[in-house]
């Protein structure tokens, strides 16, 4: 598998040469972030939302707002480890402009215009609105410093090339939401939280060859990234609890059994839980709107 | 006879080492698997009467936060023998890290007891007492299968 990988890896990076061009950075348009002010308070929920906390936090840290970084997430290409994001000027990102921070969040750009890699998951994040990217970037201006120098990423050649990046954005960014017409409001907000903010894709969406998410099987479950058992699909046909179950799961970590839930799961849940009771009732009407088996693309 | 016996006590003794690997924890695993469906299901009585779904009744909520309280008082180390993580055994989701952090681990098996207790306190005043102390458990929970438990 790790054979087959690195040759299909290999081949995209002569491919990366043949398509320079192709493969380049492509920015946010400056249009669409000019005259954009964002309001701290607002961004807190975003944040919370969308996870950041959650692989950002220093690893043995009481203190989830300290985001000093240092986690380590091991994959299929190695292991990437999380930068410092907080707003220290030398080792965070406070030096940096917000269009910086946007080409970052929702392009997966780096300010030295290089590609990040995807662990951090700004395919979903290009979803965002760009108000709520404002209103993040306030709100992160308002965490504690911390100077914390960043760790190296542990990934062997040709995964250690961040121009391969490009070939695999051609092939699985910029895909817009998976699920088409949600129709009603809430269901907008529930496809808005899942997929653009709390990126539960990420996780419960099985992955291809390249480690890109297979949209023709979004959430029906997935390999646990850490060698052994599975995260457990969320289809209607594989969760068959109520919405309401769901909306209590995410808030208390009880399953309908009163089971607990338990690994990466616990972090999504203490984010949920400081949420609006809405925003747990929307994803939950999300999950059961979902089609049988998760074909969608 | 007596000789045998005597001669085959002291071979078990000196090859304890290599039988350990190979002893039957399976009762030991089912023991704990067991006190924690004990736990979810008492969970459960006074779950469904915080959201509701049952009505709220201070005689059976208060027999589920005793019970609760009584599981937490359980012996512990009895039910986590070296050598059951599920690294060397089938049917268990215990994680090994389990064996390298002790103390932590007591330590949130003691984090339970205390929100346990915290349900006992009021699990007979009245519905609205629930919602909150189920809260203070479920963080007991979490906090624990977060790091010790394995995926399914
Ligand atoms: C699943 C884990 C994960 C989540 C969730 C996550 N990140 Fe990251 N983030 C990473 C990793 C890993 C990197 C390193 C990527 C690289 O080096 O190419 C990163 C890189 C970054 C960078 C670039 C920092 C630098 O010095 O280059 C920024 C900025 C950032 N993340 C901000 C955020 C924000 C804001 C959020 C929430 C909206 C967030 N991250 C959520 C894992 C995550
Ligand atoms: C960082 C990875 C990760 C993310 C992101 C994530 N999950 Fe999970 N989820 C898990 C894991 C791991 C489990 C298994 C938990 C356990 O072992 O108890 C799980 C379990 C669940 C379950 C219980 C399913 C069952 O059958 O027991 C539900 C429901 C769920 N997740 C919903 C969501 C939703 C909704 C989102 C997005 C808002 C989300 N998850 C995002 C990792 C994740
Ligand atoms: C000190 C750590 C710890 C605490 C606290 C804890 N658990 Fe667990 N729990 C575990 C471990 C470890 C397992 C896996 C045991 C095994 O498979 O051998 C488990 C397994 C379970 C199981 C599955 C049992 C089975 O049939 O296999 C349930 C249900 C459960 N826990 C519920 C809970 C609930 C509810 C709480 C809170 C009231 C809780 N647990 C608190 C560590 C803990």
């Amino acid at each position: 598998m790790r054979r087959l990988l690195a040759g299909v890896a290999l081949a995209g990076v002569a491919l990366a040469g043949a398509g320079w061009v192709l493969t380049a950075p492509d920015p946010v348009p400056e249009e669409l972030l000019a005259g954009l002010s964002g309001d701290a308070a607002r961004g807190e929920a975003v944040f919370t939302a969308a996870g950041c906390a959650s692989c950002h936090h220093a690893p043995d840290s009481e203190d989830r707002l300290v985001l000093a970084g240092g986690q380590s997430f091991p994959s299929d290409f190695g292991t990437f480890r999380a930068p410092n994001i907080s707003p220290d000027p030398d080792h965070g990102i406070g030096g940096w402009s917000f269009a910086q921070f946007a080409n970052a969040v929702t392009r997966g750009i780096s300010p030295e215009g290089q590609h990040l890699y995807p662990a951090f998951p700004y395919t979903a994040y290009a979803q965002m609105a760009p108000q709520d990217l404002a209103d993040l970037w306030a709100y992160m201006a308002t965490l504690p410093a911390d100077a914390t120098p960043n760790q190296p990423h542990d990934l062997p050649f040709p995964f250690s090339l961040r121009r391969g990046v490009g070939v695999w954005k051609l092939l699985y960014a910029d895909r817009g939401f998976v699920l088409p017409d949600p129709g009603t409001p809430d269901l907008t907000r529930g496809r808005y939280l899942a997929e653009a903010l709390a990126h539960c894709g990420e996780c419960h969406s099985p992955r291809t060859a390249l480690g890109g998410l297979d949209r023709s099987a979004w959430l029906t479950g997935a390999p646990d990234p850490s060698g052994r058992g599975t995260i457990p699909g969320l289809t209607p046909d594989q969760l068959d609890w109520s919405a309401e179950d769901i909306a209590y799961y995410l808030e208390s970590g009880f399953t309908p059994d009163y089971d607990s839930a338990g690994g990466h799961m616990v972090e999504v849940i203490t984010n949920f839980a400081a949420l609006p009771a809405e925003d747990r009732a929307a994803v939950a009407a999300y999950l059961k709107a979902l089609p049988e088996g998760g074909r969608l693309d | 006879m007596k000789m045998t016996i005597a001669a085959a006590a002291g071979v078990a003794l000196l090859a304890t080492g290599a039988l350990a690997q190979e002893q039957d924890l399976s009762g030991n695993v089912k023991a704990r698997q067991g006190q924690f469906r004990i736990m979810a299901i008492n969970l459960g009585i006074l779950g469904d009467m915080a959201q509701g779904k049952t009505e709220y009744d201070a005689e059976a909520a208060q027999a589920a936060a005793d019970t609760l309280v009584a599981v937490s008082t359980i012996n512990q180390p009895p039910l986590w023998p070296e050598g059951s993580s599920e690294m060397d055994m089938d049917g268990t989701r215990a994680k090994a890290e389990i064996w390298d952090n002790m103390d932590d681990f007591a330590s949130k098996w003691a984090g339970f007891g205390e929100a346990a207790s915290a349900m006992q306190q009021v699990a007979a005043t009245g519905q609205e007492a629930i919602g909150p102390a189920m809260g203070g458990l479920g963080g007991a929970c979490k906090a624990c299968h977060d790091t010790y438990r394995a995926p399914q």
